[in-house]
């Protein structure tokens, strides 16, 4: 891994949509004043006929692509994930879950690693929001790879999705030509027996580093990726569970509501084992430098590897 | 209009009104004032102007109708029962646990283009459905209901904006300006006049119409038809609780069911307005 790949899967976001547009003659692309920044002013370059700017009015953008999808049009709404899922929440949960419309958000700008804007823009509650709308599939891809899989998987459903993406740039883990993704099914990305590790988004990278290191101090760490936090893919977890008897979770999110949340959930049910949540704690953010950030807020392979070390000792 | 049709018009009109007392009455919830304030233009509507298909209530190329002011739901429902997508009958099931009728406009209902009810967000829909048509060159035309309470929302003057800038000429938003909202009068609560001069101001086209008269409903709609690369805004000048005579301008008939005793009063009332229209037929 000498030669390190990084994109932003907002980046993934604008070209993935490029490439859908053909086989996919209804999509249409909504934005709100942000398309330079959410990467869909790729999508406006390629077919300006296809692409509609609501202006900053996210409440109203995400009515306007449910009366698209109403009337047979597949709509990816875009904006930043602080007003996708924050500003517009009664919209969406109205006007496109109650319904069950097909409706695509595309929210970038995701979590800490916004950087330099700080708190009002580092959105760490949106898989909490949109996890709670029934019928709601939420997507928070880890690499180029996956966003583009994501972005690709979302069309093909019907019925509203939420993808999630990042502002920085990552590193490309995924093997495009021999990468399966699939709505609702984690990804075993590297097995171990002590522990497991799942993660999601950014930290999936920052989990399996935390494994390599580990392995070198004699802990088998499992580490999987949930892509898709709902539906849950309870199966590949319980089994986690129930074969490495403890689990770390590790987001780019509050602790609260988002992937360490639902696997708690799943896991006190079925298979109660500790769960250590590490994410955002319950804080909000600041402005500072996306790496910088995430080191800070304990969103990192060595950050990892200590609760790791905790929770082996202590089981 | 000849005469015939206006007589036909007012029949359909009280018999919808009688859905919605039954309804409301059923229910022992629910929101006649406003809803009695729109059945003579969702009966314009339905009987007059919009392509739809009680049979084929999907058809794609039908015309499209959005109750932003979701709240009045008794009213659509009577309406797509009188023009036949369901039994009138079924409004004695409105708001009953396991019935389809909901409280508010549903989609998955026969002939219910679109949930709402969270005010505000019905004429965004209303505006994705325009611009899906003027994206595909289809034809039909879109319909939405507002309140002139619900105009208060931030995201109607979103929509309104979005309408305008996009030419969205296939798109006519009436507002039910009734002058009466939970609180009080509008222009006590918290004021949204004057509304003729905002929607003038926002870039479209407004229209004033008296909201119980069909011929003046006429006028205006045709208008609104011969206006182009302009989104219509319609203000109908209403009565609150039109055509049941102690429910007239009361704000408390907002959200109150009548009781029985009421109920017979109201029914009594339309009932022998039916019998005077059917016998001047």
């Amino acid at each position: 891994m000498s030669d390190v790949i990084k994109k932003a899967t907002r980046e993934s976001y604008g070209e993935a949509l490029v490439a859908m547009a053909e086989k996919y003659p209804n999509l249409v692309v909504l934005d709100a004043d942000l398309a330079a920044a959410t990467k869909t002013g790729t999508f406006k370059k390629a077919y300006a006929d296809r692409f509609y700017d609501c202006g900053i009015a996210e409440a109203n953008m995400m009515g306007v692509a449910a009366g698209l999808a109403a009337a047979g049009m597949i709509p990816f709404a875009s904006s930043f994930a602080m007003f996708a899922a924050g500003r517009a929440f009664e919209i969406v949960r109205n006007s496109i879950g109650y319904p069950h419309l097909n409706v695509k958000i595309g929210a970038t700008h995701a979590g800490i690693s916004v950087g330099e804007d700080g708190a009002t823009h580092q959105c760490c509650e949106d898989i909490a929001l949109m996890r709670t709308i029934p019928g709601m599939t939420v997507i928070n891809p880890a690499d180029d790879t996956e966003a583009k899989a994501a972005v690709a998987a979302a069309l093909e459903l019907d019925g509203p999705v939420y993808c999630r993406f990042g502002r920085l740039a990552v590193p490309v883990i995924n093997d495009p030509e021999t990468y399966k993704f699939e709505i609702g099914k984690g990804v075993l990305l590297r097995d171990g027996s002590d522990i497991t590790v799942v993660a999601t988004g950014l930290m999936v990278n920052e989990a399996l580093n935390a494994a390599e290191a580990l392995a070198g101090e004699g802990i088998s760490v499992r580490v999987i990726n949930i892509h898709t936090i709902k539906p849950l893919d309870k199966e590949i977890i319980l089994k986690a569970a129930k074969e490495t008897g403890s689990i770390v979770t590790a987001e780019e999110h509050s602790i609260i509501g988002g992937l360490g949340s639902a696997v708690a959930e799943a896991v006190c049910e079925a298979c109660p084992v500790p769960v250590r949540r590490i994410g955002v704690n319950d804080t909000f953010g600041h402005s500072g430098p996306a790496v910088d950030l995430l080191k800070q807020f304990g969103l990192s392979a060595e950050h990892i590897a200590e609760v790791v070390r905790e929770a082996v000792k202590a089981k | 209009m000849d005469d015939l049709l206006r007589r036909q018009l007012q029949i359909h009109a009280c018999k919808i009104r009688m859905g919605i007392i039954e309804g409301v009455y059923n229910a022992k919830s629910g929101h006649p004032g406003g809803s009695l304030s729109i059945a003579d233009v969702l009966t314009y509507l339905y009987f007059t102007r919009m392509h739809v298909y009680p049979d084929n209530p999907d058809f794609a190329e039908r015309d499209r109708f959005v109750l932003s002011k979701g709240h009045t739901a008794p009213a659509l429902y009577a309406t797509l029962a009188e023009r036949g997508f369901f039994p009138m009958d079924e409004m004695k099931t409105l708001r009953h646990i396991g019935a389809r009728l909901q409280g508010h406009p549903c989609i998955t209902i026969p002939g219910v283009d679109m949930s709402s009810g969270s005010l505000g967000q019905g004429i965004s829909a209303a505006c994705g459905m325009a611009l899906a048509g003027k994206h595909r060159a289809d034809n039909y035309r879109v319909y939405t209901i507002l309140g002139d309470g619900e105009i208060e929302e931030g995201q109607v003057w979103e929509a309104a904006m979005f309408a305008a800038h996009y030419g969205l000429d296939n798109l006519t938003a009436i507002v039910d300006n009734n002058g009466l909202q939970i609180d009080g009068k509008i222009t006590e609560v918290c004021s949204p006049e004057p509304i003729p001069d905002k929607f003038a101001a926002f870039g479209w086209h407004v229209i004033q119409m008296d909201a119980h008269d069909f011929d003046d409903i006429d006028r205006a709609f045709r208008e609104a038809e011969r206006v182009t690369e302009q989104p219509v805004a319609i203000i109908q000048h209403s009565t609150k609780g039109k055509g049941v005579s102690f429910m007239e301008n009361q704000v408390g008939w907002h959200g109150t069911a009548p009781n029985a005793e009421q109920y017979e009063k109201a029914m009594a009332e339309l009932t022998a307005e039916l019998e005077r229209l059917e016998a001047e037929a």
